[in-house]
């Protein structure tokens, strides 16, 4: 037993102060405005306070802090991407992740479980041979390993998928982790809060102005009054087409519901995090002993959180055909989040034509694990005006460009 | 507890006894019985150990409310994991043990965590453990004491059926209400599907008696009419589990899954009871008022002995009275409210009658346990301001509470279908303020508690139903909707403070009432984070006897109203569903071509090519598989090979507008194309990324035949109809797919072969390389293309699939002196790499382009338009970032660079292998690679292979086979 918790049994009044402070009033204006109290866009603030030394910053968030994608969604966390430009910035994420518990004096459970892509097809071990190739080059820990090694390390599983889809080999990634996604919101949000940002919650934007050239961020209209600023992050993942029509913006985001589901507790049976593209299904335990599963995005432009049944029925088909011996396991919720996905898989970041309105979004299925990333690359970027370097290729204006970052081969079940 | 003597309607058997273990010790119970109820009969107070504190735990709810009562079952050689007690049917022979104990449920050694809790506040695990070198330890020890039951990693897959069903009016809930609704809109012509989660119908109408008859009656009549109406089908043991859009509802049974969709569907699913809080108020022995009414009428269980009722509503003064009738001694009442309603004082004189002392504005302030760690006395109160209590109390000896202060009502499905809710104060409860059409919903869920009130709603509520699936108009009623009994059945706080705590809320998360107020206190004050901080409603149950009282106690802390604070969102499932429900017996089509057997009986060794099961190779006795593909390769090189091709996508489009639609959806142009004649085409997207190749064939001016990749022949078929239905052109598009088997003959042979089979004139000067025939094969009529995907001189046929092995077999039988060979996909891809021929998804990705794969030839700017154009004119004026180009190894060793492996300019990434082999026709090892452009316009590069070691290639020209194309337009044989 941790002696930190003895404060807890000898206090007689429960010895923690409030995480976030609750503000009554907007201010008239602030040095940046924050739009989107998710992980991304609360980070951006700590990192703006605790690295730029800029404070005064409003978080305005329409509902609940975390609340949005940040809260639904399955927490992978991982670098083995297939372009340079996503293998460095992930791994740099990764290596964020490592300390931030410690950095937050605030326990996120991270977890470093590894991680199998399998593959079930000449073509699926073809793009994992690519994506380890790459990472190796990069000195990030990833290796093809074949059949019998994923027997070995997954005794329980049935590589032979019910004898429709025999696995081939996998791609593994030792680095592959999974964290207590509110508790990194949390983290964040403290960390700003402390450090004097100001979080908004049931603030919602309703209108940005720019002055009369229209090229330039004047100011947010909330439903709680207006602010001035000149400087704007929009970080609204599934809401981002919405903000970007506020300024007149385009961007090639469409919005697909993405749905997952969760098993009732049952005892520690599985360490690694598995994923099969071909199958549509990814699983890996809590610390809790529940199962938190996911698949690929539904096909069609939705934008909603309603769940569908045949979502629970072909993950749960696919789910067994893996682990026969999870018959009779039960789901105990299944819920969906609004993914903004982009034609290349990777995110959008940076700068925009709007000066001061800077885009943090198209984040898709895969955003979780580059929480930390963005929010240093974005903080950098707003403060300096100028993207981090690491944010180079993910700017805007490469689809007018034709430069796109083809991340799909990595990132289309794998999250 | 005890087995009462038998009672009429009880639902247990007492002519079939079933013989059960729990914890090792043998017990006995009837058919009938669930395992709860069967435990409580044998006495047994102790069912389970908490999940945090690993406190004593008893029945709750009976009612799978709570997960007290969750256990692990072994039976017929399968351990169930998680198995809901009061609810899972008692079978002979089950071997029942509590879940997550350490040393078993009596001598559970971790209730030592109890004593510990005052270092474990709410979110304890948030703030310490998290040191980067210890936290690997801690988490294990919490996995470890996490979960619930263990695993069996070696039982089998079950295989659960799934039906589907379609009715009028879905009834969910055979309560009063739910029976009434059925009926009513049966009698008015719709047929009606209703469903219980209980072994029979009936709900509270038949356990909540009062110590009365009159509404068990009724409600046992409502039961027989609804037994032979002939429009209600009725589903036990049966609950709803989701709604989806569109009336669409998953119904879980115990053996199978149903999907219904309804015209219409009526929630009548009742009120959950809600446990009070107060210290210790988790003792074995203290049990929803509901629960002890359950156990004693369906299962004929006194749960105690001497009860003391802890009451706040009428139903808990007749849950007194039931007690009576069943001979169990009744402490006394203890009311929360200063002055009780019309329809409890009512009661509380028939109590008084017989000697029940009944105490008002008084309150439980803790609850004590004897040595056998169940309830023994509890302490009762005045209560004071803010809910303490006063300081002299009562001390009462029981072995039994039961708490009856109020309802939540079972409202989730209703939300998933889209209803909006608002807090009623006449009842202190959500109800309905707006439903979707076609939903309705009836009974205590929308607030009406008295027993004909309920008929009346349901009643109302089932024509209406009946009249939305008829389209008409509901008939008017002089009454709409009588209030409920006019008492509220609710007490607003039923929660009592206590130093010490213990005063359980969650007890799936064993979560107490200070956890509440210090995760408000550290911020988490909206009901989401209060939530996601605390874990409330997050266990196993799902918040069915939390939620309510979570959302009391942050509005009192917010002083706001209970209906001011929101709720939390719900979801599917409402109960848990096996993952073997959800999936069924589990489709997995395999295709196979007709010609599955003729492979199987020539040695093929399968490869799957998505749905598709082809021959990878044909294996020969003593030779290795790559030698037995060399063969492959020289037998279609020097003499003839076939193989099936007939997974191909094929596709045909006739109408005035089939040239059009073609130029348009391919890169290359159609409209020019002869009749009888073939041309390759490239499909791109909008930003003029390959995504398909084939081969289009012009059969007449108005009439095309193509195909597409095995892959994608489905999608792009789907994806064309899409497209010529927004471009509104005149075409018909026929999915040929399974029309037709296709095989490629293919060696300088083939002609030779083929002209003792075929009416169709062979020679050069009449069917030239490109050309399309029709005529006889073998006697069927068949389709000839000459073709080049393997670089030789061949000729793809297709025939009707019913004549797919006839045709094979002549074939054989013809070339049998040419020592004709059947080849697979590898040596297929051989060929095709030794010729220079790109696989689409292989040699190209997401991103390339034809100019980038050296494909310009296949594509026709100048046509006013083709999807992808926009892109390509844009992608011409750009320096390109990727090139496909040929190589070859320079010194082949043993150890071959493999499809995926990267090319290297100096230290840094410029590539990728995309195709590599060795070729038995070049002696040497050839390959293809996307690279940088700078790699692209130099004479090689070193590529990384397995083990970090590097190799040398020069860039080659393509084809590396027969740059001149005179193989596959070969005039005569030689
Ligand atoms: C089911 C699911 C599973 C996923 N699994 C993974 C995974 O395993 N690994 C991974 O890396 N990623 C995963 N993701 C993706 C990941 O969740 C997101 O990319 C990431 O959380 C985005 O964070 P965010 O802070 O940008 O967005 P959010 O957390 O969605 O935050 C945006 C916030 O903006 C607020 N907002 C919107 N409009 C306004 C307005 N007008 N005014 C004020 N506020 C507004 C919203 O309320 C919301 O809180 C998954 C997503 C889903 C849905």
């Amino acid at each position: 037993m941790p002696w930190r918790l003895l404060k807890f049994a000898l206090k007689s009044k429960h010895p923690e102060p409030r995480m976030f402070t609750a503000h009554s009033e907007l201010k008239e204006s602030y040095d940046a405005v924050i739009i989107g109290g998710g992980g991304h866009g609360l980070a951006a603030a700590y990192y703006l306070a605790r690295d730029h030394g800029i404070t005064n910053v409003a978080v305005i968030e329409k509902d609940y802090l975390g609340g949005g994608n940040t809260a639904r969604n399955t927490t992978i966390i991982r670098s083995n991407y297939l372009t340079p430009e996503g293998v460095r910035f992930y791994d740099e994420s990764v290596r964020l992740w490592q300390d931030l518990s410690q950095d937050f004096d605030l326990n996120l459970f991270y977890s470093t479980r590894g991680h199998y892509t399998l593959a079930h097809t000449d073509s699926a071990v073809r793009t994992m041979r690519w994506r380890a190739e790459v990472n190796k080059h990069f000195g990030i820990n990833s290796e093809l390993v074949d059949a019998q090694a994923v027997q070995r390390a997954l005794p329980m599983m049935d590589i032979t998928c019910a004898g429709h889809a025999p696995i081939l080999g996998a791609l593994y990634h030792a680095p592959g982790a999974i964290a207590r996604h509110d508790a990194v919101a949390w983290g964040y949000g403290r960390g700003a809060d402390r450090r004097g940002v100001e979080i908004h919650q049931q603030t919602e934007v309703l209108g940005i102005e720019t002055d009369a050239s229209g090229s330039r961020v004047a100011g947010v209209l909330t439903n709680r009054g207006h602010i001035a600023t000149r400087k704007v992050l929009c970080a609204v993942a599934g809401s981002t087409p919405r903000l970007l029509s506020m300024v007149g913006l385009e961007s090639p985001i469409s919005i697909h519901p993405l749905q997952a589901m969760v098993s009732e507790p049952v005892k520690p049976w599985l360490d690694p995090i598995i994923v099969s593209g071909s199958l549509h299904v990814y699983v890996s335990q809590t610390a809790r002993g529940e199962l938190v599963m996911g698949a690929s995005l539904d096909p069609y432009e939705l934008h909603s959180t309603r769940s569908t049944l045949d979502f629970a029925e072909s993950l749960a088909a696919h789910m067994l055909d893996l682990f026969p011996f999870l018959s009779d396991v039960k789901v105990v919720r299944q819920w969906a989040g609004m993914a903004d996905m982009t034609p290349d898989f990777a995110p959008i970041m940076g700068k925009t034509p709007i000066e001061g309105f800077y885009l943090d979004a198209g984040w898709g299925t895969w955003g979780f694990k580059a929480t930390p990333v963005s929010g240093k690359t974005m903080s950098y970027t707003l403060a300096n005006d100028r993207p981090h370097p690491l944010i180079e290729g993910f700017s805007l204006d490469r689809f007018r460009r034709y430069e796109l970052t083809g991340e799909k081969g990595a990132a289309s079940v794998g999250h | 507890m005890k087995r009462l003597p038998p009672l009429s309607g009880e639902w247990i058997d007492r002519k079939q006894p079933i013989a059960f273990t729990f914890e090792g010790q043998p017990f006995s119970g009837f058919a009938g019985d669930t395992i709860s109820s069967a435990l409580a009969a044998n006495g047994q107070r102790i069912i389970g150990r908490s999940f945090k504190y690993h406190r004593p735990r008893g029945l709750l709810s009976v009612a799978n409310h709570d997960s007290n009562a969750i256990m692990q079952v072994q039976h017929h050689g399968r351990t169930l994991p998680n198995v809901r007690a009061d609810v899972t049917p008692l079978a002979d022979g089950m071997r029942v043990t509590a879940v997550n104990t350490r040393g078993g449920l009596a001598k559970d050694s971790l209730h030592l965590l109890d004593r510990l809790s005052a270092f474990l506040p709410v979110g304890f695990y948030y703030k310490a453990f998290h040191s980067k070198r210890f936290f690997p330890r801690w988490e294990r020890l919490f996995r470890n004491l996490a979960g619930l039951s263990e695993l069996d990693l070696h039982s089998s897959r079950r295989r659960t059926p799934k039906a589907y069903a379609f009715t009028d009016v879905l009834v969910v809930g055979a309560g009063p209400s739910g029976l009434a609704a059925a009926l009513s809109a049966a009698d008015n012509g719709a047929q009606v599907m209703l469903v219980d989660e209980n072994a029979g119908p009936g709900g509270s109408g038949l356990y909540a008696r009062g110590g009365q008859d009159a509404d068990a009656r009724q409600t046992l009549q409502l039961m027989e009419r609804v037994r032979q109406h002939p429009r209600i089908q009725v589903l036990c043991n049966t609950y709803a589990a989701g709604y989806y859009a569109d009336h669409w509802v998953a119904l879980i049974t115990p053996t199978e899954m149903v999907k219904v969709r309804a015209a219409s569907v009526v929630f009548a699913q009742g009120a959950f009871e809600q446990p009070a809080v107060f210290h210790n108020n988790d003792l074995p022995g203290i049990l929803l008022a509901s629960g002890a009414q359950r156990l004693l009428s369906r299962y004929a269980v006194a749960p105690c002995q001497r009860v003391l009722v802890l009451t706040a509503n009428p139903q808990g003064y007749a849950a007194a009275l039931d007690a009576l009738e069943h001979g169990i001694e009744v402490a006394g009442i203890v009311d929360l409210r200063t002055a009780p309603g019309p329809a409890s004082t009512q009661l509380a004189e028939r109590l008084q009658a017989r000697g029940v002392p009944v105490s008002t504005s008084a309150i439980i302030e803790n609850a004590r346990a004897g040595v056998d760690g169940c309830v023994r006395s509890v302490v009762v109160k005045t209560r004071g301001q803010d809910d303490v209590a006063t300081a002299a109390g009562q001390t009462h000896e029981v072995d039994g509470v039961w708490m009856s202060v109020g309802f939540a009502p079972a409202h989730s499905l209703l939300l998933q279908a889209g209803a909006r809710l608002q807090m009623e104060s006449s009842v202190g409860q959500y109800v309905p303020s707006m439903l979707p059409a076609g939903i309705f919903s009836c009974g205590k869920v929308t607030g009406v508690y008295g027993f004909t009130s309920r008929l009346t709603d349901g009643t109302r509520v089932g024509e209406q139903a009946a009249a939305y699936v008829q389209r008409r108009a509901p008939k008017p009623r002089s009454t709409a909707g009588t209030p409920g009994m006019m008492e509220m059945p609710n007490h607003p706080y039923p929660i009592v403070a206590h130093a010490k705590g213990k005063n359980f809320i969650d007890f799936d998360e064993d979560l107490q009432l200070k956890d509440f107020a210090n995760a408000v206190q550290e911020g988490f004050d909206s009901i989401e984070l209060l939530k996601r901080y605390t874990t409330v409603g997050m266990g196993p149950s799902q918040g069915k006897h939390s939620n309510l009282n979570a959302l009391r106690i942050l509005a009192k802390l917010r002083s706001e109203a209970v209906g001011r604070v929101g709720a939390p969102t719900a979801r599917p499932m409402f109960h848990p569903v096996p993952l073997s429900h959800l999936a069924g017996r589990s489709f997995s089509p395999e295709r196979a071509t007709q010609l599955a057997g003729a492979h199987e009986a020539l040695g093929a060794v399968w490869m799957l090519a998505g749905q598709w099961k082809r021959p990878e190779y044909y294996a020969v006795a003593g030779l290795s598989r790559a030698a037995a593909i060399e063969q492959e390769v020289r037998a279609v090189r020097e003499g003839a090979g076939l193989i099936d091709v007939g997974t191909l996508g094929k596709i045909e489009i006739h109408g005035p507008d089939a040239a059009e639609f073609l130029d348009r959806v391919y890169a290359g142009r159609y409209g020019t194309l002869t009749a009888g004649m073939t041309r390759y085409g490239l499909m791109l997207d909008e930003s003029g990324v390959i995504i398909d190749d084939g081969v289009i064939a012009r059969l007449a001016d108005e009439s095309f035949y193509f195909t597409t990749t095995t892959g994608n022949s489905a999608s792009i078929y789907r994806e064309l109809g899409r497209l010529a239905t927004q471009w509104n052109l005149k075409v018909g598009l026929v999915n040929a797919t399974g029309h037709y088997a296709a095989f490629n003959l293919a060696g300088p042979l083939s002609r030779r072969i083929l002209a003792r089979l075929t009416t169709v004139d062979l020679a050069q000067s009449s069917f030239p390389f490109l050309g399309l025939r029709e005529g006889l094969v073998a006697g069927v009529p068949a389709r000839l293309m000459r073709v080049g995907f393997v670089g030789e001189l061949g000729y793809e046929i297709h025939v009707p699939v019913h004549s797919a092995l006839h045709v094979w077999e002549a074939l054989f039988a013809a070339g049998a002196a040419e020592a004709i060979r059947p080849f697979g996909v590898e040596a297929q891809r051989v060929l095709r790499l030794e010729k220079g021929h790109l696989i689409v998804g292989q040699d190209t990705d997401g991103l390339t382009d034809p100019l980038q794969a050296g494909c310009e030839w296949a594509i026709k700017m100048d046509k006013p338009f083709f999807i992808g154009q926009r892109s390509l004119r844009i992608l011409q004026k750009m320096p390109k970032r990727q090139h496909l180009v040929g190589f070859r190894l320079t010194a082949p060793g043993t150890d071959l660079p493999q499809e995926g492996h990267l090319v290297l300019a100096g230290t840094e990434m410029a590539g990728r292998v995309t195709s590599v082999t060795r070729s038995p026709t070049l002696q040497a090892v050839i390959g293809l690679a996307m690279v940088t452009p700078a790699v692209a316009t130099g004479t090689g590069f070193r590529i990384r292979i397995d083990g970090g070691r590097e190799v040398d290639a020069i860039i080659t020209p393509l084809p590396f086979y027969d740059a001149a194309g005179a193989r596959q337009k070969l005039a005569e044989a030689p």
